[in-house]
């Protein structure tokens, strides 16, 4: 019941962040409405009790994608305070773009059965984590591996070459 | 675990938050407040501000960021490993080898290409 | 008296037995607990940051030959109440150019990121906010908070020197993110366990030897010296250096909003130094502690003023770096060397040694390590001393 309650104030969060994020006028702003989006997503996470899941979000999200982010903006514009409007002559289509893709996914996830289960979440979530990653999942995980490896190497090769 | 076991850090959350927040809001019902041009310009040593502050900056500083994403995320692969390490056969172990040894030639570019260097 | 009753965990009990006592249901008596362990923890806080900010004024001016706060009350100890006082009752003054809710909200974020951390320090056994099982997860990410904080207080003041600062905390404190974190893995890794109490718990026994400080003194060495630059201290402090910008990203707070800089930035000190304590200390651990429980906090308390009376040693001695000495002493010699270690702990401790022979193995393995990158290090500086280059900054190869 408590769960739910706060299941329900995190997702208005989240949304209402996300809004902000597509609706500010300010970029630096964008930026920051984004990151609480990315904490409103985490403590949901949490609830749903995939604390891994939940401090990687933060982890990741805030602390590196976010100042990436914050970053390549102060690279690619001088940031001043207002930059007009974010709407373009092709909002339309976006917001209907985006309305299409939602419609889809509320209709596959009302189909799909995630296999719910009564069973308590494991103890020792985290070795179990850690264990299926060297083994029953070892293919995907060093192809994530290779995927960091090439996107290293091409962010390099953007940034460098550019540079020098 | 259970999410109970999070549930004194969303009471501090609660509470620390707000006191955070609170002290801010103090100095402006106690202090004096008697505004004027010269005291709410930005500090630029004596000399008058130019120009606006936020002027774009170097690429240096995008591709710190870039190469703490990527050993970042490297780094939390690590964590739930190393805590089941006692349970793994040396294949587990060798599975992270691997994994270290491709970013490892990743690390060894980075560094040819003179990405730690700071000019 | 039982000493075996002097411990914390019983006040707890006692606690719980009085609510239950005036008939509250279990759901509430557990709800006061928490608000009031809340409480106590942010008054702790706040008076400990008023005795840390005495020390290390202190100490650095005993250091640099001077007195220090002596005329309010004995020793200037009421020196910290005093200007609590005058900050609360300052102008509260926002740059007219500043970006307002986010000028106002970096401080506040940066004291509430650093009594989130304060959650999962164990300052006895069992005596922790939240024992969860992610805890050096945890501090990991309650940390990248404190970086987006410092970016906020860059951008929104417009103020060249503040951004500018606020740009070389986030490149100094992402860089140095990665070795403390590597370094903090290998005690996880010795251990077996991400739980605070549980790391502080499995470094008991052999009296005081197991302490991972003496099996990975390296791990701890480089946790240090990352603590260092993550606590925005010198030598590291190029990120507020006065010569330079000033300030750094802080230069247009003043008052209370200053305050709470300077408060998160003692306490971040403290919580570093308690992660330090915890992780390679032993935290809690100590003589007679199994008998007597109320010990640990003592100890936990010593050894972490111990470190940071150490942070504020350097502090005061060392001149500071220049940036791109920073960075690359950050990823040429720190990384490598936390990951080498990473991967020869984890092979030793796969070896399947008895206990005694794996901590000499494990200590081996560490000063061999440590002796290598001194040896290439001076070497590297050998070479750019010969090249005629700059005497004092290594030229560390470029592959």
């Amino acid at each position: 019941m408590a769960q739910q309650a706060l299941f329900l104030i995190m997702a208005v969060f989240t949304l209402g962040m996300a809004l902000g994020t597509v609706t500010s006028r300010n970029i630096f702003h964008s930026a920051l409405f984004l990151v609480g989006s990315f904490a409103g997503v985490a403590v949901i996470y949490f609830l749903l009790e995939a604390e891994f899941v939940g401090v990687a979000q933060i982890i990741i999200y805030i602390g590196a994608i976010a100042t990436l982010i914050i970053f390549a903006i102060m690279l690619s514009r001088s940031v001043t305070g207002q930059n007009g409007s974010p709407m373009n002559r092709q909002w339309a289509f976006a917001a209907l773009g985006a309305a299409l893709l939602f419609a889809a996914l509320a209709w596959l996830f009302s189909r799909v059965d995630f296999g719910s289960t009564a069973q308590p979440v494991p103890e020792d979530a985290i070795a179990l984590i850690g264990a299926g990653l060297v083994t029953e999942y070892v293919i995907p995980f060093e192809v994530a591996s290779i995927l960091l490896l090439v996107a290293l190497v091409g962010a390099i090769l953007i940034a460098r070459e550019r540079h020098s | 675990m259970t999410s109970a076991d999070y549930l004194p850090i969303l009471i501090l959350i609660l509470i620390a938050a707000p006191f955070a927040g609170i002290a801010i809001l103090l100095p402006s019902v106690l202090g004096p407040k008697n505004p004027n041009r010269m005291k709410q310009e930005a500090i630029e040593s004596g000399m008058i501000p130019f120009a606006d502050a936020r002027r774009r900056f170097p690429v240096q500083y995008y591709m710190v960021a870039v190469l703490f994403i990527i050993f970042d995320i490297e780094v939390i692969f690590l964590f739930p490993w190393a805590v089941s390490l006692n349970q793994l056969k040396i294949f587990g172990l060798i599975e992270m080898g691997v994994f270290l040894g491709i970013l490892l030639i990743g690390y060894l570019y980075v560094w040819k290409k003179g990405a730690f260097e700071w000019e | 008296m039982d000493l075996s009753q002097l411990d914390l965990r019983l006040i707890g009990v006692w606690f719980n037995n009085m609510l239950a006592g005036a008939g509250l249901a279990p759901g509430i008596i557990s709800l006061i607990n928490w608000v009031v362990g809340a409480l106590l923890l942010l008054i702790f806080a706040l008076t400990l940051a008023i005795a840390l900010i005495w020390i290390e004024r202190k100490l650095a001016a005993r250091l640099q030959d001077r007195l220090g706060p002596n005329r309010v009350g004995p020793y200037g100890l009421l020196q910290m109440v005093a200007d609590v006082l005058k900050l609360l009752t300052k102008e509260d003054i926002t740059p007219l150019e500043a970006d307002r809710v986010t000028y106002n909200l970096a401080p506040a974020l940066a004291v509430f990121q650093v009594m989130m951390a304060m959650a999962v320090i164990p300052f006895a056994n069992g005596v922790i906010g939240a024992d969860v099982n992610i805890g050096v997860l945890y501090l990991m990410a309650i940390g990248s908070v404190g970086a987006m904080a410092a970016l906020m207080a860059g951008w929104s003041s417009n103020n060249k020197y503040a951004l500018v600062g606020g740009f070389r905390v986030v490149a100094q404190l992402l860089s140095y993110e990665i070795p403390l974190v590597m370094a903090m893995l290998i005690p996880v890794l010795v251990a077996g366990t991400m739980r605070m109490n549980g790391l502080a718990e499995a470094q008991g026994g052999w009296f005081g030897l197991g302490w991972y400080v003496w099996t990975l003194p390296t791990a701890f060495l480089i946790f240090f010296i990352a603590a260092l630059a993550e606590g925005e201290r010198a030598p590291f402090d190029l990120l507020e250096a006065e010569s330079e910008i000033v300030a750094g990203f802080n230069i247009e707070y003043s008052g209370m909003k200053f305050a709470w800089f300077y408060l998160a930035f003692f306490l971040n000190s403290w919580v570093l130094a308690a992660v330090g304590a915890t992780i390679f200390l032993g935290g809690w651990q100590g003589p007679f502690v199994a008998q007597i429980p109320a010990l640990g906090v003592i100890y936990f308390i010593a050894k972490t003023l111990l470190l940071f009376f150490i942070q504020a040693w350097v502090r005061a001695t060392f001149p500071r770096l220049r940036i791109d000495q920073m960075m690359s002493f950050c990823w040429k010699v720190l990384v490598p060397m936390a990951l080498l270690l990473f991967i020869a702990v984890a092979v030793t401790l796969k070896l399947g040694l008895p206990q005694p022979v794996q901590g000499v193995a494990l200590l081996g393995l560490n000063l061999v390590i440590l002796l290598a990158t001194l040896a290439l290090v001076s070497r590297a500086q050998k070479r750019s001393v010969g090249a005629g280059k700059r005497a004092f900054a290594p030229e560390l190869p470029r592959l």
